[in-house]
C-alpha cells in the first residue's frame, strides 16, 4: 500500500515536470495531454501495432539470443576460473564501449532489416547476461559444488541442478538489464537500419518535425519498458529473499 | 576384477591410504603448504573409526582425498579393492563441515537430491526419503527452507541426504561443531544406532576428545600439520554402546590417553610454546 502511494507520487511529480517543461520549451515538447491524446490515435490506427509487431519480433529475437548466448557463455567461463579472470576486463570494457561504433560494421555483415535489428539488440543485452552469470557462478560458495561432486553428479547436471538455482538471483539480475540494454538496442537498429518498427516511427517523426507523434511513442515504449522491469525486480526481489 | 599389479589388500579392509601427501600448490609458484602425511591408514569394513587432530593439522585434507574430491600429491588411495580417482566412488557418502544443504530445495527435496538422477524409481525415493525424515527427526520440517532451520536442523539434513544414498563408507567432518553440548551427545547415541542399523563403515572427524573415546571403535590421533598419524587408540567397546558409557572408568582413561597426546600438538597449532 505504502508502495503504491509511492509509486503514484513519484508519477504525480513527473508528469507535472513534464507539464512546466512544455511550459518552458513550448512546442518542441508536447503536453502530457496532447501526447497522450496523439498516443490513444495511434493506437486507434492501422500502421501502428503493424510497427509494433516489428519492433517485438526483432525484439523476441534479440532477447532470446542475448539470453541463451549470454547463459551459456556465462555459465562456461564462471566454471573456469582462469578464463573468467581473463574475460572480466574484456566484458567490462565492451560493456562501457559505446556500441554506436560497431554500427557501420553490422550494417556492412547484415545489411539492412531484421537481421542487423535482432544483431543490434543482441550485441547490447549479451554482455550484462555474460558478466551477471559468470559473477554469479564465481562467487558460489564452494560447498555446494563440493557436495554435488560427492552426490556424483554429472557436469551437465551439476550445472542444471546446482549452479544455475544458486546463482538464479544474480541471473535475474543480469537479464534484467540485459532486457532493457536488448531493448535499447533494437529501437537503435530501427532508427538507421530499418523502414519499419517503433524505432524507425520516431526517426520518420523526427524528420517530419511531427514532435506529437515522436513522444507519444516513447512514451508508449516508456510504460512498457517500466513495467517490464518492475515485474523483473518483483521477481528478483523474491528470488534474493528465498536464499537468505 | 583385479589386475595382477594391484596391491594385495585384505579382505576386511574397505578403505585403505598408503604413503598419501597433500601439498596445496601456492598461487604464485612458491612451495605451496604441506597440509597432510605421509599417512598411512587402513579403514576395517564396518567398523567406526574417528580421526583426532587440533584444528587446521589437515583432518579436512585427509577426508578429500580419501573420498576422491582432491587428488593426493604422493600415494594411493583405494577403495573396495579399487584405486581412488579423481571422481568419489560409488559407495561413499560424505557430510561436510560446513553447512552444505541447498538453499533453494526445501528440506524433502534435499534429502532426495542424490537419488533423483536416475537408476531409483519414484516410489523407492519417497520411501527413502520419508524414512530418512522420521529417522531424523524432520518430518514436520519436510516442506521448509533450510535457511528457517537451525544449524543442527540443517545439518541433520545434510546427513540425511548422505544417508538415503546408503553409502557402505560414511565420511562425517565434524557434523556436531555447530551443537551445543547435549545435541551432541544425543546425535552421537543417534550415529552409533544409524551404524549399527546400516552395518556401514563410518570415518568421523572430529576434535572433541570425549566424541571421539564415547563413539568409536579405533582412534586416529593427528598430529598438528602437516598432519601425521601418530597414534591409533583401540576403544574396545561393544558394539551396542551409547553415550552411558561415558560413567565407565575406561572412558575416563581413553580420554586422557588421548589429550596426552594431543596436548603438545594442540599447542602446536595454536602457534604457543608448552609450558608446564
Ligand atoms: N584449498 C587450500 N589451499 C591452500 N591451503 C589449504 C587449502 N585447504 C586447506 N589448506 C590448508 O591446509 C591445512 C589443513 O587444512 P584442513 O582444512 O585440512 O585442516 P582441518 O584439520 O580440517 O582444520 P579444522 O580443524 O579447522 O577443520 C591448513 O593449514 C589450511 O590452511
Ligand atoms: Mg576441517
Amino acid at each position: 500500500m505504502r508502495r503504491l502511494v509511492d509509486t503514484l507520487l513519484v508519477i504525480a511529480v513527473l508528469v507535472a515536470a513534464w507539464q512546466v517543461l512544455h511550459w518552458v520549451a513550448g512546442d518542441a515538447l508536447t503536453s502530457p495531454a496532447g501526447t497522450a491524446r496523439r498516443a490513444w490515435a495511434l493506437m486507434n490506427g492501422d500502421t501502428f501495432w503493424g510497427h509494433v509487431r516489428e519492433t517485438g519480433t526483432a525484439f523476441g529475437y534479440s532477447l532470446g539470443l542475448a539470453v541463451i548466448g549470454g547463459l551459456a557463455v556465462g555459465l562456461t567461463l564462471g566454471l573456469n576460473r582462469t578464463a573468467s579472470s581473463v574475460a572480466e576486463p574484456i566484458l567490462v570494457s565492451v560493456y562501457s564501449l559505446p556500441k554506436v561504433t560497431l554500427y557501420p560494421i553490422i550494417l556492412l555483415v547484415f545489411g539492412l532489416g531484421l537481421s542487423a535489428k535482432v544483431a543490434f539488440g543482441t550485441i547490447h543485452g549479451i554482455v550484462p547476461v555474460i558478466i551477471f552469470s559468470m559473477n554469479a557462478v564465481r562467487k558460489l560458495p564452494p560447498i555446494y559444488l563440493r557436495a554435488a561432486r560427492s552426490m556424483r553428479l554429472s557436469r551437465l547436471d551439476m550445472i542444471r541442478r546446482v549452479v544455475v538455482p544458486a546463482a538464479l538471483p544474480e541471473i535475474v539480475s543480469g537479464l534484467r538489464i540485459g532486457f532493457s540494454l536488448t531493448l535499447l538496442g533494437v529501437l537503435i537498429g530501427e532508427m538507421f537500419a530499418s523502414q519499419r518498427g517503433l524505432g524507425f516511427l520516431i526517426m520518420n517523426a523526427i524528420g517530419q518535425f511531427d514532435v506529437d507523434t515522436m513522444v507519444a511513442v516513447i512514451l508508449i515504449l516508456a510504460v512498457v519498458a517500466v513495467c517490464a522491469n518492475a515485474a523483473l525486480l518483483a521477481l528478483n526481489r523474491r528470488l534474493h529473499q528465498g536464499a537468505t | 576384477m583385479k589386475s595382477p599389479h594391484m596391491r594385495v589388500v585384505p579382505a576386511d579392509v574397505h578403505a585403505q591410504l598408503a604413503g598419501v601427501t597433500r601439498v596445496y600448490p601456492a598461487a604464485d609458484g612458491g612451495p605451496g603448504v604441506h597440509a597432510l602425511g605421509p599417512v598411512d591408514l587402513s579403514l576395517r569394513r564396518g567398523e567406526f573409526y574417528a580421526v583426532i587432530g587440533p584444528s587446521g593439522c589437515g583432518k579436512s585434507t585427509l577426508l578429500d582425498v580419501l573420498s576422491g574430491l582432491s587428488p593426493p600429491t604422493t600415494g594411493e588411495v583405494v577403495f573396495e579393492g579399487k584405486p581412488v580417482g579423481r571422481t568419489v566412488p560409488d559407495g561413499i557418502g560424505i557430510v561436510f563441515q560446513e553447512d552444505a544443504s541447498f538453499p533453494w530445495l526445501t528440506v524433502r527435496d534435499n534429502i532426495a537430491f542424490g537419488l533423483r538422477q536416475g537408476g531409483v524409481d519414484g516410489a523407492e525415493i519417497d520411501r527413502r526419503t520419508d524414512y530418512a525424515l522420521a529417522f531424523m527427526g524432520l518430518r514436520d520440517f519436510a516442506r521448509a527452507y533450510p535457511p528457517q532451520l537451525s544449524g543442527g536442523m540443517r545439518q541433520r539434513v545434510c546427513i540425511a541426504r548422505t544417508l538415503v544414498m546408503q553409502p557402505r563408507l560414511i565420511l562425517l567432518d565434524e557434523p556436531f561443531g555447530a551443537l551445543d553440548a547435549q545435541t551432541r551427545l544425543i546425535m552421537g547415541d543417534e550415529l552409533l544406532r544409524l551404524w549399527r542399523e546400516t552395518k556401514a563403515t563410518v570415518m568421523l572427524i572430529t576434535h572433541a576428545l570425549d566424541e571421539a573415546a564415547m563413539l568409536s571403535d579405533r582412534i586416529g590421533v593427528m598430529s598438528a600439520r602437516p598432519g601425521l598419524i601418530l597414534a591409533e587408540i583401540e576403544t574396545g567397546w561393544s558394539r551396542d554402546r551409547d553415550s552411558t558409557i561415558a560413567s565407565d572408568p575406561a572412558f575416563g582413561a581413553i580420554t586422557s590417553r588421548l589429550w596426552s597426546l594431543l596436548r603438545a600438538e594442540s599447542i602446536k597449532a595454536v602457534g604457543g610454546s608448552a609450558r608446564s
